[in-house]
């Protein structure tokens, strides 16, 4: 099993959205979508002999030449996309029940499948257990139950209060489905990542294609078979792939695009979208910084930082802690206590350590590796900077008063390196901050209320959490998006279902209650009684009714 | 000023032009960028003082809101006059239809944002369940500092200091790009804006399409676009390049489905309001106009004569003198118009009008019985006075007549049969469905106003204004005192229980498996 995880990981080393090398990766993508099994190929395999042939050489030559065939290209997503519509049209999705039944499913298959899951992101990323049950599985399960409990809720109609203007009318907000939605997730959460979303889509009674992210590889297929195990196939479908499905994927006309992932690619499927006018959600990342005061109880501030940090996937989240802005004379001081609870977390040998994830591959290893290289950057390590690169492991690593343009001051770090600024007043960390692009997520460590209020009008953020790390995300009555560079468009709990919705304003009028003022031929006593209606102006409307004008 | 006529003719060309138009195209725009080039520098220089405005967060402040707000108040009550006649030569707008679709519900609109001011800024405590100890979360609504607003020409101060309402009340420094299509308007706001507002936050910067192109190249924090679908897929891929959020009003062919209404009443009511849309809103240029109607066949025949009858006593025997049509914009637009009826068999569905002066660019109130649904007007939005009737067998047939065209901004609906109503609000995609009236939902603050697939994205008006043009920022504060231990690494089977236990909310599984008292269950050993 070892050796097939290393494998796979070597093949994805060139960049961000490698092409998968595995050609059974490519052939699984159509054993599951809807119009394969529309349009069987002579040398179509099923799910069975396919799990068979993975790690068979002579039927993945034969898979080879079939790839070449079945090439997930413009032609094939077209055609995905228009059985998709097709299903959507029947207005089946738009039921309470048919929505209920597949988060029902969804639910259950988290219950029933939960090992598989907990496997499939040990392969991917070495994810500890517990951390792939709290941050995927379980956060996965709530979203499904919240919008279970509260689907009903949603989907009805919102009354509203209509004004004396449009009298005697009454209206309400219709919530409808977009339609026929794409969501491309990432791998740093591969699971929760990709069905959190598509909980919303189904809750807002979409027709979805999901794309999960071929960096990892195995939650990616886990997700393909699963998802056509439990969840309707003719409404639900997963492409799998790399950059050429996912090019072909956004060739297509969506009603919706939910991406999750870098930047770099946000700009490239927001102008994609914009040929078909289609709205986009953006889930990006950037710098997430955390300020940290001086008056603070510094054991529990510290374990709450390494929380946001090296217990979030190793430093591999959107929301983790990118640097910390701290007081130059407190920085010795908070530097002790994040190495007594780093011991404390992962033992003398962080290397060794199985509670920690390990970095997806060897090109986000290498890009990590450039970071802690750059000169003015490698002298700066406090703590850590230990690597294993056979292992895909790097120690948690600190480094105090890195310049601020160096490339690990510039870039998103996306791993377990955690540079500390020092700052004379704890004030002056807003400009650092305020300097960089809008972040994802700030965190502020503080006891002083003063420095609390100013942190939350001077910062512009997706969130902002004070005195802990992360837990943000866990609430479900807290919009979870970007702002700026860091994305656009929220999710989690109602917002999920909103973000999946077109809110439609219906307004009910009766035959009766026109006003002649409304239509022509236009006179001058008209004019009054438009403004005194338009201005709510009661007297107004009696005396111009009269024939008269204040005027 | 100069040449403003080829800059109309530049944002008009019909999707398929000529090669040489297309020349003629090309060398006018370098001109026009030439021309840019000069002041372009300066542009960008204030565009970086208006930054530096936003940064210094006096727009975050309330008073400064609320002092804009009453300053645009100000400036609709002083300007009235100017506004009419502004209006009145770029379209020729009857002073009343002025005020009623453009001064008018703009006070209304300021008045509302001045109302709820202070309640939509002072943002959302979120509810947290029990475990989440000693913390408080609330969203808090920001600023997303310096956005763009570019409005279109058929109702040129309306669309141009609406979403500017919702701009201004949400805290950001705006530019407004108004119209060149609509000169005089576009002057006048240039001119009265820096005296009531803070010029120093908001600017107006007039000019040509050259000049659009430039400020969408440049990095905002939102920009707010109405007009066409063919621009908005321009102004969306410039957005792309700075991942800028969008709104974009558009527009879309809005259908008005009349049933076989059997009340004599209701019958002249449904058709009052439909000519109403049709004719004396801009002359048919206006984005949530009727652009069809939908009947069944044996009661169009009853429509059109009823039609006939309304007609005259709205806008009288001869209606090109009864100065309560507005003109079609310019030349572009009337030949555009012209062309929509060249058509043989379009020009043979005519029952009614058909008149045209290319001079005083009027077009007559016109109908057409059952023009062929592949003609041009069938298929294109027609943004003019020319109103074509659909015949269908049964009425429920309008659905899917609708669904198999793109979404619009509007649906109209007159009908009484509840389940005709039922299945039209939940089978069609639309921006929104209005019941037995036109063009109202603009007024009602409290629904949201904005498209769907070719209509739109986004929505404004009311407190959808303040949201559009503002940041949701989710804040949690915590307290340092409660930390449940089994949060942090190592990691145990005990750890995974109780977070087992606390996601399902299960209190007493927690309270058990501290004790000790609950085995763990379901985890696999890790070797």
């Amino acid at each position: 099993m070892m050796a097939m995880m290393k494998s796979v990981s070597s093949i994805n080393l060139s960049q961000d959205f490698s092409a998968l090398g595995g050609s059974c990766q490519t052939i699984r993508t159509f054993a599951y979508c809807p119009m394969s099994r529309a349009n069987p190929s002579p040398i179509s395999f099923t799910h069975a002999s396919l799990r068979i042939s993975r790690c068979s050489a002579s039927v993945l030559s034969v898979t080879m030449e079939e790839e070449k065939e079945q090439a997930f290209d413009a032609g094939k997503a077209a055609l995905l996309v228009k059985e998709l519509r097709k299903s959507f049209n029947s207005g089946k999705t738009k039921s309470y029940e048919w929505r209920a039944a597949q988060l029902q499913s969804i639910s259950k298959m988290i219950d029933e499948r939960e090992k598989e899951i907990v496997q499939a992101l040990q392969l991917d990323l070495s994810k500890p257990e517990l951390e792939a049950f709290v941050s995927e599985i379980s956060m996965t399960k709530s979203s499904c139950q919240k919008a279970l409990k509260d689907l009903k809720h949603w989907m009805a109609p919102e009354k509203v209060n209509t004004s004396i203007t449009t009298y005697p009318s009454s209206a309400e907000i219709v919530s409808e489905p977009f339609g026929v939605v794409l969501i491309i997730s990432t791998w740093n959460y591969p699971f929760l990542l990709s069905l959190d979303p598509v909980i919303g889509a189904i809750a807002a009674g979409n027709a979805i294609v999901l794309k999960p992210s071929e960096i990892a590889p195995a939650t990616s297929s886990l997700l393909a078979r699963l998802l056509s195990e439990y969840v309707d196939r003719s409404i639900i479908s997963v492409v799998e792939g790399a950059v050429p499905e996912t090019s072909a994927l956004l060739d297509q006309k969506w009603d919706k695009i939910f991406y999750t992932g870098s930047t770099r690619v946000g700009y490239i499927v927001m102008a994609a979208a914009a040929k078909h006018l289609t709205p986009v959600v953006l889930e990006l990342g950037g710098k997430c910084p955390a300020i940290v005061d001086s008056n603070v109880d510094l054991k529990v501030a510290a374990r709450r930082m390494l929380a946001g940090k090296w217990v979030c996937n190793n430093g591999q989240a959107c929301i983790a802690i990118d640097y910390i802005v701290t007081t130059k004379s407190f920085a010795p001081k908070l530097v002790d206590a994040l190495q007594l609870a780093l011991e404390e977390f992962f033992g003398k040998n962080p290397l060794e350590s199985q509670d920690m994830s390990r970095i997806v591959n060897l090109y986000h290893f290498k890009r990590l590796a450039k970071l802690l290289d750059e000169d003015g950057t490698s002298d700066k390590i406090v703590l850590g900077g230990q690597r294993d690169e056979n292992n895909l492991r790097i120690a948690p690593t600190i480094l105090l008063d890195v310049p601020e343009d160096s490339l690990i001051m510039r870039e998103e770090i996306f791993g377990p390196l955690l540079p500390i600024l020092t700052v004379d007043d704890i004030e002056d960390s807003f400009h650092i901050i305020n300097s960089k692009p809008k972040p994802l997520a700030a965190y502020l460590f503080s006891d002083n209320d003063g420095l609390q209020k100013q942190f939350v009008q001077n910062i512009s953020a997706g969130g902002m959490l004070i005195n802990d790390t992360v837990l943000h995300l866990t609430v479900p009555t807290l919009p979870f998006g970007g702002v700026g560079e860091s994305g656009m468009g929220a999710y989690h709990g109602k917002f999920s279902f909103d973000a999946f919705s077109h809110k439609k304003g219906v307004l009910y009028r009766s035959f009766k209650g026109d006003a002649t003022t409304r239509y022509p031929p236009y006179t001058p006593e008209k004019q009054r009684l438009l403004k005194a209606l338009l201005s709510g102006n009661i007297i107004g409307i009696i005396l111009a009714l009269l024939g008269w004008s204040k005027e | 000023m100069v040449g403003w006529k080829q800059v109309l003719l530049y944002m008009n060309i019909p999707s398929k032009r000529s090669k040489r138009t297309q020349t003629c195209l090309s060398q006018f725009f370098e001109r026009d960028m030439e021309l840019e080039n000069e002041v372009v520098e300066e542009m960008e220089r204030e565009l970086e003082e208006m930054r530096e405005c936003y940064r210094s967060g006096r727009t975050r402040e309330a008073s400064w809101r609320k002092s804009q707000l009453n300053g645009l108040l100000q400036l609709l009550r002083e300007r009235e006059e100017e506004i009419f006649r502004a209006l009145h030569q770029d379209l020729g707008k009857h002073p009343v239809e002025a005020y009623r679709d453009e001064i008018g519900s703009l006070i209304k609109s300021v008045n509302y944002a001045l109302d709820g001011l202070l309640r939509w800024m002072s943002g959302n405590k979120a509810k947290l369940p029990r475990i989440a100890l000693l913390s408080t979360a609330e969203i808090v609504p920001e600023p997303l500092g310096l956005v763009l607003i570019i409005s279109s020409w058929n109702f040129p101060i309306g669309l141009s200091l609406e979403p500017l309402i919702g701009a201004l009340a949400a805290g950001n420094a705006v530019v407004l790009k108004p119209s060149e299509l609509a000169p005089e308007c576009s002057s006048l706001l240039a001119n009265a804006i820096p005296r009531y507002l803070d010029y120093k936050a908001v600017k107006v910067i007039q000019g040509g399409p050259g000049t659009g192109e430039r400020l969408l190249h440049w990095k905002w924090d939102k920009i707010f676009f109405t007009g066409s679908a063919r621009i908005g897929r321009r102004v969306l891929a410039a957005a792309a390049e700075h991942l800028t959020p969008v709104t974009l009003e558009l527009g879309g062919k809005c259908p008005a489905v009349i049933d076989t209404l059997s009340s004599s009443f209701d019958r002249k009511v449904a058709v009052q309001r439909v000519l109403g849309a049709k004719f004396t809103f801009s002359a048919g240029q206006v984005c949530i106009g009727v652009d069809y109607v939908l009947v069944e066949k044996k009661f169009s025949s009853t429509l059109v004569e009823l039609m006939k009858v309304e007609m005259k006593k709205m806008l009288g025997e001869n209606p090109r003198e009864s100065r309560t049509v507005s003109r079609i914009v310019n030349k572009h637009h009337f030949l555009r118009l012209q062309s929509l009826l060249l058509d043989p068999l379009v020009k043979s569905s005519i029952v009614h009008g058909g008149l045209m002066d290319e001079e005083n660019l009027f077009i007559e109130p016109t109908i057409l019985m059952d023009p062929p649904l592949q003609a041009a007007i069938m298929k294109d939005e027609i943004f003019g006075p020319l109103l074509p009737i659909v015949t269908l067998n049964k009425i429920e047939d309008s659905i899917e007549f609708i669904n198999s065209r793109p979404k619009p901004l509007a649906i109209y609906v007159f009908t009484k049969d509840e389940s005709l109503g039922r299945s039209m609000v939940s089978k069609t995609s639309s921006g929104s469905v209005v019941f037995n009236d036109t063009i109202i939902q603009y007024l009602a603050d409290a629904l949201p106003f904005g498209g769907i697939g070719e209509s739109g994205m986004g929505k404004y008006h009311g407190k959808f204004s303040f949201d559009t043009f503002s940041h949701n920022k989710a804040v949690l504060r915590r307290s340092f005192l409660v930390d449940f231990w089994f949060r942090f690494p190592p990691w145990n089977d005990d750890k995974l229980q109780l977070f087992r236990s606390s996601y399902c909310y299960d209190y007493l599984g927690i309270v058990l498996t501290v004790l000790g008292l609950k085995r763990t269950n379901g985890v696999s050993k890790r070797d």
